[in-house]
């Protein structure tokens, strides 16, 4: 038996010690397999056998999911030329095989992130094989998905392939693919049911239902693999931005306003985009059943601004300095203020710049501060 | 009258001993303390929103206790500021009403209204900028102080007014409708960035940082000018004084060092923080 020996090498140097132990422990081994049910090119009539055998057949048996596997971004690579991408062996193992119920099995939903991150999680292999996102893993780790995962909801927290699937994994610039911008909206609301609801119902949802891709899906705000909890500070007031995205105009005009300001700062004690507009149920005003509808915006008001009044209510959070018609008053003192400003400042301005000369020319310069002021002509 | 000393607040001539004249009133200088100290506050704890956007405005604003703190110090110095406000404006009326000389707080050389003789001033001052004239003299009020005094007034009522309605908003909008609001915030910042943009310039330069103030005018500290300053830059009020013979009423005792030492410090204080809000405040908008 040659490979029982620990230290034997191949004649290229490389370990080709089988652990007959662990090989026993694998499902292959439970069942009885023998060596040559899967390396079918070695006869135990001839041996020792060729140096360089084929590679294993895994469709021999598992057809299925071989043929699944060819049309995912993993097999499409490996088709391509990429060395890097995922084989079964890489996820799965080889002697040692286990099924994925099994604690131990590096594919049970307990060790799919560190698995996918032996790839996903390594700057080195992710330059190397050109991988989508980069080192998402990190990403992932810190998430609140990542989080759960190494808490006591483990067992219900999504890891990589609830999302992205295992055979049949694919790019998600792929329509099939899970999370395509299609079919993200479904597969988080595999578990976000409500919130998935709530966002098919409001704008956002519509424009996608009426063919719009470009509407936002749950990750344009959320992002994908780094999703933080919703009330943290952090999160709050960096939506902010991914709203103005598409929403540019109201961002700016919204930068105007004391709340903006302070979430602009950093605090998200203020009201951001959604306090008002609502979040996944978010809805154009004109819709009545709109948070910042005209029946609905002063109630919208009094959630912080207790005893709010119709006149509260009136208050432009968007208001344009630049728009005169649609703030005329604000238009015209906002003009008033850039010429006072103007005014002043270009008066004092010259004023003191000919003051400071002058007395310089006094202290320094021998000029009299009295008399015809000391010019030498 | 000699000509040669430059600098009248620290050069004396030499052993003869200096004469003082009252120019402020301990609670005109307390007024001024006050007044200063609110508005360094005001501006620290207010510029961070204008400026939001800026890394140095969160550092700020972390500085002062996150936006909650420097909103408590940015109240506080506002409420300080509007007391001050209010007592000057009791004092100037009680003070007209008591003397009987209502006229008086409203023209002539006491008083803060623009008079013919500004403009005339002003003309003067800018010929001896050029070089076409000699430095005018002034009587008690130069119009840039007129201009630093009414743009106070000014601002309490467009800084104060507006900041009362962003404070207490449910309350005012009672009566005001919502556009009022809008029209608050801009003018309160607006206005905010032109006073301390004002004060912490010109202001500072006019009293501070000319050459012939260099580096620091004490007179408001202090409340005492000298002889040899008053007769060198408010000529006009030592003759008018001489001529009316109210001089001696005026003369006081030459300023404590106490009364020095604070004004520097406090003075250097203000001068150094107003500097830094300015450098952040310039290095923003270009």
């Amino acid at each position: 038996m040659c490979h029982a020996d620990k230290d034997a090498k191949s004649s290229g140097g490389k370990s080709i010690a089988v652990d007959a132990d662990r090989f026993k422990n694998s499902v292959h081994g439970e069942m009885q397999f023998k060596c040559t049910d899967c390396h079918a090119d070695v006869s135990a009539q001839k041996l020792p056998h060729a140096e360089k055998l084929k590679p294993v057949n895994c469709s021999t048996c598992h057809e299925k999911a071989v043929n699944q596997y060819a049309g995912t971004v993993h097999g499409v690579a490996r088709k391509g030329g990429n060395a890097v991408a995922a084989t079964c062996t890489d996820c799965h193992g080889t002697h040692d095989i286990l099924r994925a119920k099994d604690a131990a099995s590096p594919v049970n939903h307990a060790n799919v992130e560190k698995t996918c991150s032996k790839c996903h999680g390594s700057d080195a292999i992710a330059a190397q094989g050109k991988l989508p996102g980069g080192n998402v893993g990190s990403k992932f780790h810190d998430s609140i998905h990542g989080k759960a995962l190494k808490g006591a909801a483990q067992g219900s927290a999504p890891t990589c392939t609830n999302c992205h699937g295992a055979h049949d994994i694919r790019a998600k610039g792929e329509e099939k693919s899970h999370t395509s911008r299609a079919n993200i909206p479904g597969t988080c609301g595999t578990c976000h049911k409500p919130e998935s609801a709530a966002y098919l119902a409001g704008q956002h949802g519509k424009l996608r239902h009426d063919g719009n891709m470009a509407a936002p899906g749950c990750t344009d705000c959320h992002s994908a693999h780094g999703i933080q909890l919703h009330d943290s500070d952090k999160f709050q007031v960096d939506v902010i931005k991914e709203c103005g995205t598409c929403h540019a105009e109201y961002l700016k005009t919204y930068r105007d306003t004391f709340h903006g300001q302070v979430t602009a700062l950093g605090y998200a004690r203020m009201a951001t985009c959604a306090s008002c507009h609502g979040a996944h149920d978010v809805l154009p005003a004109s819709n009545p059943l709109s948070k910042v509808s005209a029946q609905n915006r002063q109630k919208t008001c009094e959630t912080c601004h207790a005893g709010a009044s119709a006149n509260f209510a009136s208050f432009d959070p968007h208001a344009n300095r630049h728009d005169k018609a649609r703030n005329p008053m604000y238009y015209y003192a906002a003009l008033f203020m850039e010429l006072l400003l103007f005014g002043v400042f270009a008066f004092f301005g010259i004023h003191t710049l000919f003051w400071f000369y002058r007395e310089l020319r006094v202290k320094f310069g021998g000029a009299r501060s009295r008399g015809d002021g000391g010019e030498k002509h | 009258m000699a000509t040669a000393t430059i600098n009248p607040a620290t050069a004396a001539p030499a052993g003869v001993a200096q004469r003082y004249y009252r120019r402020f009133t301990a609670a005109e200088r307390v007024l001024h303390a006050l007044l200063m100290l609110s508005f360094v506050g005001c501006a620290l704890s207010g510029l961070p929103l204008i400026f939001a956007d800026r890394p140095w405005a969160a550092a700020l604003a972390r500085m002062l206790g996150g936006f909650q703190g420097a909103g408590l110090i940015h109240r506080i110095c506002a409420f300080v500021m509007i007391v001050v406000f209010a007592t000057h404006v009791f004092m100037v009326f009680s003070r007209a009403i008591r003397s009987g000389r209502f006229m008086k707080m409203l023209w002539g050389p006491d008083s803060m209204v623009p008079q013919p003789q500004d403009i005339i001033d002003i003309w003067r001052n800018f010929k001896w900028f050029v070089g076409k004239g000699p430095q005018p003299k002034f009587d008690r009020w130069t119009y840039w102080e007129k201009f630093d005094y009414w743009a106070v007034f000014w601002g309490m009522f467009i800084i104060g007014g507006s900041g009362l309605l962003l404070w207490f908003p449910v309350f005012f909008s009672k009566i005001l409708p919502g556009w009022m609001f809008n029209i608050a915030a801009l003018v309160h910042g607006e206005e905010a960035l032109l006073a301390v943009g004002f004060i912490f310039t010109f202001h500072f330069f006019n009293g501070h940082l000319r050459p012939q103030k260099f580096p620091m005018d004490t007179v408001v500290f202090t409340g005492r000018i000298s002889e040899h300053e008053l007769k060198e830059e408010r000529l006009v009020e030592y003759e008018r004084m001489v001529r009316e013979g109210t001089l001696a009423a005026r003369e006081t005792t030459p300023p404590s060092e106490e009364a020095k030492w604070f004004g520097w410090t406090v003075g250097t204080a203000a001068l150094v923080l107003g500097i830094i809000a300015i450098v952040l405040i310039v290095s923003s908008v270009l």
